[in-house]
């Protein structure tokens, strides 16, 4: 493998020698560019296999070899999806959950972390290692009395269950947790004897950022919650209350030979993640370097 | 505001005792919108949990006590012995394939190389595209009979009686899942494995390129060691992941055929919600737990061991 330090292209000469040395091929490089564009395909064939397929008539699907781009491409499929599931429904559904899970999960989450990360009290520690201990602790382990408690409160076949069991997670208060603790000190120290709040050091200081932290935990919970399966299927029994997963499972189910559509939903189903996470992914990986999510 | 304060000039003069009265009620309010979520829903259940593994209950009628009948029911039921080995086995697979398909991943795109950050974006893609949606994918992609993987398969020469059955076959299925998790994970490692080698300080690489190194001792001298904690904790996160795992069994094989995918998510899941056995299924659960908790503590105590 090489390393970074290897680039040669990197400092173009001012002044222009004859170089000793023929140019020669960086085998290196070209076995990396080789590499890459191989993982690339592995990675992204499936997605365009699906795209292709959601533009062709049932009967083309599979057809071989693979035509990757449909001679009449069928944008019906796109049309008929809608009526034949509600599934502007289940989009909105989705949509809505997701949005209330998230934004309490970033404002509960950020809170009890600045509290955790700057703040001293007493049992601090004790509080955080209830946290910690529930991150290893795998959902599966309580999910049935969970349900029974939703269900004892009356939230069975509510979206409201689902936002209790998603939006306070131990998951997020330790990510922005993280992330404060690399804020210095010092900042709060100032702001307190500039007479600042606490609450306005939260908002005015440590908000503004942990930009990186946010778009991390905004992420990692736009992405669990919009493709989150086994919650809704669980929880939601009535067709009006179903998420888009659990909806494009049903289709599957009562049209499973409709392959062009079943394609077609399943692209709607990605789009709205794409797009979330194309428009924070250059925060994602300082993200995850500042928040010690690299252990 | 806190005790610590090296040079307190409390514009108000407040008595010791009031302010820390008040720097507590700020403190608590901080952290009570969480935490009365958080102990409601996540440790109030999870105390039950531990509670109804020695109980009998159908969700209904009223809750007996069971004592240890739900742990002797564990060596009679043969799907649960199924479900224990079938999930270690996931797990011994999927947890090292994983763990070096990211670090080969990271590497290949810590490069400076054009389009890296596209190249990044798709290889993380599988991780944040809906299981359901790339699971049907992959359910037509590996169709033995008239599938794309098959076909090609087969036009490279492979014969017909030889090809895969893929996730309709016992013996192929739990491989269809394996091959299918890497797939879909291997990506989200991938940026925790970027980002531990930004961390890695680049006067190491420039003083072994002085000293001659090539690229494999630097990879092994260098790289490997000084990524040695991102390992750590991305074999501990991976391992209890794969404890965890159950949609994308629910969605390709529904721990079929037979038994050979089932795992213990599927089987808590069934004991559960169709047979509506509450205690029985909780003592799987407690399994489970004690599972993850032990190997947990084991990588721990090994990384410690190591140091």
């Amino acid at each position: 493998m090489t390393m970074v330090t290897e680039q040669s292209n990197s400092t173009p000469a001012p002044v222009r020698y004859k170089r000793p040395r023929k140019r020669r091929i960086n085998w290196g490089l070209v076995a990396t560019y080789v590499a890459v564009i191989l993982v690339t395909l592995t990675m992204l064939a499936p997605f365009i296999w699906m795209l292709s397929a959601s533009l062709k008539l049932d009967r083309d699907v599979f057809a071989f070899p693979i035509e990757w781009i449909p001679d009449a491409p069928r944008w019906q499929n796109y049309v008929e999806i809608w009526t034949k599931i509600p599934l502007g429904l289940f989009v909105y559904n989705t949509a809505k959950l997701t949005i209330i899970v998230t934004v309490l999960q970033l404002l509960t989450s950020s809170f009890a972390a600045y509290a955790f990360a700057k703040l001293r009290f007493p049992y601090r520690n004790v509080l955080f290692l209830a946290y910690i201990a529930t991150i290893a602790m795998p959902w599966q382990v309580y999910m049935v009395p969970q349900f029974i408690l939703m269900r004892e409160l009356g939230l069975s076949n509510t979206h409201m269950a689902l936002i209790c069991l998603q939006a306070f997670t131990a998951f997020g208060v330790f990510l922005m947790r993280q992330f404060y603790m690399s804020i210095p000190d010092e900042l709060c120290e100032a702001a307190r004897i500039d007479g600042m709040s606490e609450y306005g050091i939260w908002w005015r200081i440590m908000l503004p950022l942990s930009m990186p932290a946010l778009s991390t935990l905004t992420i990692f919970t736009f992405v669990n919650t919009w493709n989150d399966f086994l919650g809704p299927l669980i929880y939601l029994t009535k067709t009006e209350l179903k998420t888009i997963q659990v909806g494009i499972r049903l289709f599957i189910n009562q049209y499973s030979a409709e392959y062009g559509l079943i394609m077609a939903a399943s692209v709607v189903a990605l789009i709205p993640v794409l797009i979330v996470f194309l428009a924070l992914q250059r925060f994602f990986v300082e993200g995850i370097a500042s928040t010690g999510l690299k252990g | 505001m806190t005790e610590t304060t090296l040079s307190p000039a409390p514009k108000v003069p407040m008595s010791r005792r009031a302010r820390k009265r008040r720097n507590l009620i700020v403190a608590y309010s901080f952290i009570a919108p969480n935490f009365m979520g958080f102990a409601l829903f996540t440790l109030g259940p999870i105390f039950f949990a531990l509670v109804l593994a020695f109980m009998h209950w159908d969700g209904s009628t009223e809750m007996t006590y069971a004592g240890l009948d739900n742990f002797w029911k564990l060596f009679e039921d043969r799907a649960f012995q199924s479900a224990f080995w079938n999930t270690i086995i996931y797990t011994v697979f999927v947890v090292p394939l994983t763990l070096v398909c990211s670090l080969g991943l990271a590497i290949l795109l810590n490069q400076k190389i054009f389009g890296r950050d596209f190249f990044r974006t798709v290889a993380f893609f599988p991780y944040v595209a809906s299981l359901v949606a790339v699971a049907v994918v992959w359910n037509m992609l590996l169709n033995p009979d008239f599938g794309p993987v098959n076909m090609v398969l087969y036009s490279l020469g492979v014969d017909p009686k030889n090809l895969p059955g893929w996730a309709a076959d016992k013996d192929w299925a739990m491989v269809t899942i394996i091959l299918f998790s890497v797939w879909k994970s291997m990506g989200y490692f991938m940026v925790i494995y970027l980002a531990g080698l930004q961390g890695i300080p680049a006067e190491l690489y420039e003083a072994a390129d002085i000293d001659g190194a090539n690229s494999w001792q630097k990879l092994t001298r260098i790289t490997l060691p000084q990524l040695a904690p991102t390992t750590f904790f991305v074999s501990v996160m991976l391992t209890i992941q794969s404890f965890k795992v159950f949609d994308q069994i629910f969605m390709l094989t529904q721990g079929g055929p037979g038994t050979s995918t089932l795992v213990l998510v599927y089987h808590i899941y069934n004991e559960a919600f169709i047979s509506w056995d509450l205690g029985y299924s909780s003592m799987v659960a407690l399994v489970l737990f004690l599972l993850v908790l032990v190997i947990t503590l084991a990588q721990f105590w090994l990384s410690e061991e190591k140091d």
